[in-house]
């Protein structure tokens, strides 16, 4: 019955459909305008695009809409490879599905930066593909060849004129087969890509209608919170149930392993009943962690030789026979993530089928983790990605899904899962703190010819991907190290990595670049000061000429006016990144008085990603990355004691707030290059241009973020 | 039972009531647009409008605003030169801080009508944007103040 009603529902307004599947090494357009067909009532499209009779053009999104900008910018590409009339185009969210997985990576996820540069050619095949069909749907109609015909703004024109519009060919096209001759636009003729857009998605989140997974309701849902152990490797010893179902709405208290959950019928209630229940937790696996015990571990780590993560040249020899040498040490942090919206999954568990709301940067992981508890196939397991309250990377953690899986069988109902501001910070996967010594020779013409670096830090991919991890070396411990843009003759990497503590570290934005960019860039100024030499030529004479870092450093000095005087009382600082596909270079304007108060007046950015999409979203990232880079670079340090996470709130983790954000301007450069990222790269250049402008202003290196400014009291 | 006017309509809600305001307009009434980030008045998200003044839902009790006119953002209208200001200056990014801080900003505007960019930075110093969209709340604020309007708030 269901069936028949959608099949004249689609026979009365048919569409065409493209969708993907993707081979190991490639990917493969497909018709599916036919399944479309006879698929259930809620369509669960495995496609990209969907145009109807009506003109309405609909791009089905696989990546979570984290506020970064690609559900626009993603549309915007397939638009102008369609010749899209941009009114026409909507977007809604899909349900996890193979196609939607990351063409390289073959997971579901948004991360990496990898939204549009791992798709840069799919995107643009899915809209060409799509155009030529109906381009050749229209030909056959008129009875000319389809050389003839344009398309323009969702119409296919006649050479006489004549035109029609995209909906009233879909029907046709959507018999067709995938063509194989449909062709991409050079860069000259892009008409969406390039331009600024408003962002569809932004009217509703000013109106207040955007539904995040915090929000998502269904009738009969429990909520849940969930008492985690206080210190690591802890378990409740003890706890007053009675005390907890005694809360008004209270509807039941259900251990998971060493956690125990309220589930009630109002937030409010859940978390009063979790307080009720007064657990006395054992004292755990590790209580003598503590900030001090954690800087000796680091410490003592440093001694130790460490595995080869890069060796050129003969650095040691090289070291000990350079003019001058340099030789300090830098310590940065484990930071969280302290995204605004708490951790939650909501899910229901029926007898055939398990269904998941969830603001998940990773689908797949989700729907892995929730098929292996539940024991049902992973394609009847439903994913719905919500909104997200930003992410950063956290949200790839599976954690809220095993909770919410778990209490939704306990219950027999949908529960949703929420994590209170403390459960955020107490059980957050940190970016790892990390502590490295450099050591560099400089020969007479000031030329860097040897480079030591030694990182003591966490493995993040340890964890999570084990796999690429390979005779000690965690590649993303030491990246921003052994693929610096400088070209230095003699290199030796070595990391060692950080054990014996139960702290959990994970992906936050621009990964290990966060860490290592901040003190190669601080530590190569170091070294242009050595050589008596301007930090940012000493750069450029450290790369090749005419080679993409290069040309965009160069921009950045022309446009942050670096050789003409700054303001008196001010200095300039300057660092670069090359990460994700791309290369971003900042500019910082700082003062510093004599109690050591840093006022960062101004940071300019210079951002080349290749073909720049979308400008607004980069411009809109870029900002956010000097933001959160200030943030970093001021404020944010996580701290632990008695054997777990001291940090509970942001009265004790401040982020960076208005009065702190300086004047920001952003500069990009334009090429016709592959896409490259922008959510991670625009970050980690920001602490160091800030803390290199501060030397230049005082005579003080920085070497630790956040930034001891007491280093800098002078009066 | 206890008596709620929001968005220029009147609720019964049967809540204890020193439950906090937040979780009642989020769970009993619906209105999820008012979010919860810290829960101890520390960043400004779950920001309500009392009376006109900007308030911290998660802090105050329900019991403590009975007989005062709460609004969120839904009852601020459409033509709210704060909300046009948002969009076109294209502020919010994962937006879910962004209610709260337009609702201070629509408090702060009515007492400051035409802020320096000092007093812009002193009023929403106090609330928390973790994606960064600061520059643009800036400018918006400054394009919505030197908006002049009729529209106001809906009730
Ligand atoms: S949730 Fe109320 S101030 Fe943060
Ligand atoms: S827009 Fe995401 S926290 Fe403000």
């Amino acid at each position: 019955m269901t069936i028949d009603i959608t099949r004249r529902t689609f026979l009365q307004q048919s569409s065409l459909v493209i969708g993907v599947t993707l081979l190991s090494n490639s990917f493969e357009l497909c018709n599916v305008s036919f399944v479309r067909a006879g698929s259930e009532l809620t369509f669960k499209p495995h496609a990209f695009l969907e145009i109807a009779k009506d003109d309405s053009i609909i791009i089905w999104m696989g990546q979570t809409n984290l506020g970064q900008g690609t559900h626009t910018g993603i549309p915007m590409i397939i638009a102008d490879e369609l010749d899209a009339a941009w009114k026409n185009i909507g977007v809604k969210m899909a349900l996890a599905a193979e196609p939607f997985k990351d063409p390289l990576w073959h997971v579901q996820l948004t991360g990496g930066s990898t939204s549009i540069r791992h798709r840069w050619d799919m995107l643009r095949q899915v809209g060409a593909t799509a155009r030529q069909m109906l381009v050749e749907a229209a030909a056959e109609k008129w009875g000319v060849s389809a050389e003839k015909c344009t398309a323009k703004e969702s119409k296919v024109f006649h050479p006489d004129g004549r035109s029609f519009s995209y909906g009233e060919l879909v029907e046709t096209a959507g018999k067709r087969k995938i063509p194989e001759n449909s062709q991409l636009k050079d860069a000259g003729k892009y008409k969406i890509i390039g331009t600024s857009k408003q962002r569809l998605d932004i009217p509703d989140k000013v109106k207040g209608k955007t539904v995040y997974g915090i929000d998502f309701t269904l009738p009969e849902m429990c909520i849940a919170v969930v008492a985690r152990p206080i210190a690591y490797g802890a378990s409740p010893q003890s706890y007053n149930e009675q005390a907890a179902m005694a809360v008004k709405g209270v509807v039941k208290v259900v251990p998971i392993d060493d956690k125990i959950a309220v589930c009630a019928e109002t937030t409010y209630a859940a978390m009063q009943g979790r307080d009720a229940l007064n657990i006395k937790w054992s004292e755990g696996s590790h209580p003598d962690l503590n900030d001090e015990y954690l800087d000796a571990l680091f410490v003592k780590h440093l001694e130790q030789p460490g595995a080869v993560g890069k060796e050129s040249g003969d650095a040691e020899e090289a070291f000990a026979q350079a003019h001058k040498t340099v030789e300090e040490s830098y310590k940065l942090p484990y930071i969280s993530h302290a995204q605004v919206e708490p951790i939650n999954c909501t899910a229901h568990v029926e007898k055939e089928r398990c269904r998941l709301w969830v603001p998940t940067q990773g689908q797949t992981v989700a729907q892995m983790t929730a098929s292996k508890i539940t024991g049902l196939p992973p394609e009847k397991v439903e994913v719905m990605t919500t909104f997200a309250g930003g992410g950063f990377g956290l949200r790839g953690e599976p954690d809220p899904v095993v909770d919410s899986v778990i209490l939704s069988q306990a219950l027999g109902r949908p529960v949703k899962v929420i994590w209170s501001r403390e459960d955020d910070f107490a059980n957050d996967y940190f970016r790892p703190g990390s502590q490295c010594r450099i050591k560099a020779g400089l020969d007479k013409e000031g030329r860097v010819v040897a480079w030591i670096h030694k990182v003591a830090a966490p493995s993040v991919m340890s964890r999570v991907m084990p796999q690429y991890v390979e005779d000690g070396i965690d590649p993303d411990a030491i990246s921003g190290i052994r693929d610096m843009p400088y070209s230095i003759p003699n290199q030796l990497v070595n990391y060692v990595m950080l054990q014996g503590v139960p702290i959990p570290v994970g992906w936050w934005r621009s990964v290990g670049y966060s860490v290592n960019v901040f003190t190669v860039e601080s530590f190569i100024d170091e070294l242009a000061h050595k050589s008596g030499k301007d930090p940012l030529q000493f750069r450029l004479e450290h790369m090749e000429k005419g080679s993409r870092p290069y040309k965009l450093l160069s921009l950045l000095a022309e446009k942050g006016a670096w050789n003409s005087p700054v303001t008196q009382g001010r200095a300039r600082g300057v660092a670069l990144t090359f990460c994700f596909e791309s290369i971003v270079a900042h500019i910082a304007e700082v003062s510093v008085d004599n109690r050591g108060k840093i006022a960062v007046h101004k940071v300019i950015c210079a951002v080349d990603c290749g073909t720049a999409v979308y400008p607004d979203a980069i411009k809109a990232q870029a900002e956010a990355g000097v933001v959160m880079g200030l943030s970093l670079a001021f404020h944010e340090e996580v701290h632990f004691d008695n054997g777990g996470v001291k940090t509970a709130n942001y009265d004790e983790y401040p982020v960076l707030t208005m009065s702190e954000v300086p004047e920001i301007e952003v500069h990009i450069a334009s090429n016709n290059l592959k896409a490259g990222g922008i959510g991670e790269p625009v970050l980690p250049s920001v602490a160091p241009a800030v803390s290199n402008a501060v030397f230049k202003a005082t005579g003080v290196r920085l070497r630790e973020l956040p930034f001891k400014t007491e280093l800098l009291v002078s009066g | 039972m206890i008596s709620l006017h929001v968005n220029g309509e009147v609720s019964k809600v049967d809540v204890d009531p020193d439950t906090p305001l937040l979780w009642v307009l989020r769970d009993n009434l619906g209105i999820t647009s008012v979010k919860y980030t810290c829960g101890i008045a520390e960043c400004g998200i779950c920001t309500v409008l009392l009376d006109g003044e900007a308030v911290r839902s998660c802090s105050i009790t329900v019991e403590e605003v009975v007989g005062s006119k709460i609004l969120t953002i839904e009852g601020i209208a459409d033509d709210h030169p704060v909300k046009i200001a948002w969009i076109e200056k294209q502020v919010p990014q994962c937006g879910y801080c962004q209610p709260g801080v337009m609702l201070q900003t629509v408090d702060f505007l009515s007492r400051v009508p035409d802020p320096s960019g000092e007093q812009i930075n002193e009023a929403l110093d106090d609330v928390i944007c973790r994606c960064g969209s600061h520059p643009r709340m800036k400018q918006a604020i400054k394009l919505a103040a030197g908006m002049t309007s009729t529209a106001g708030v809906k009730s």
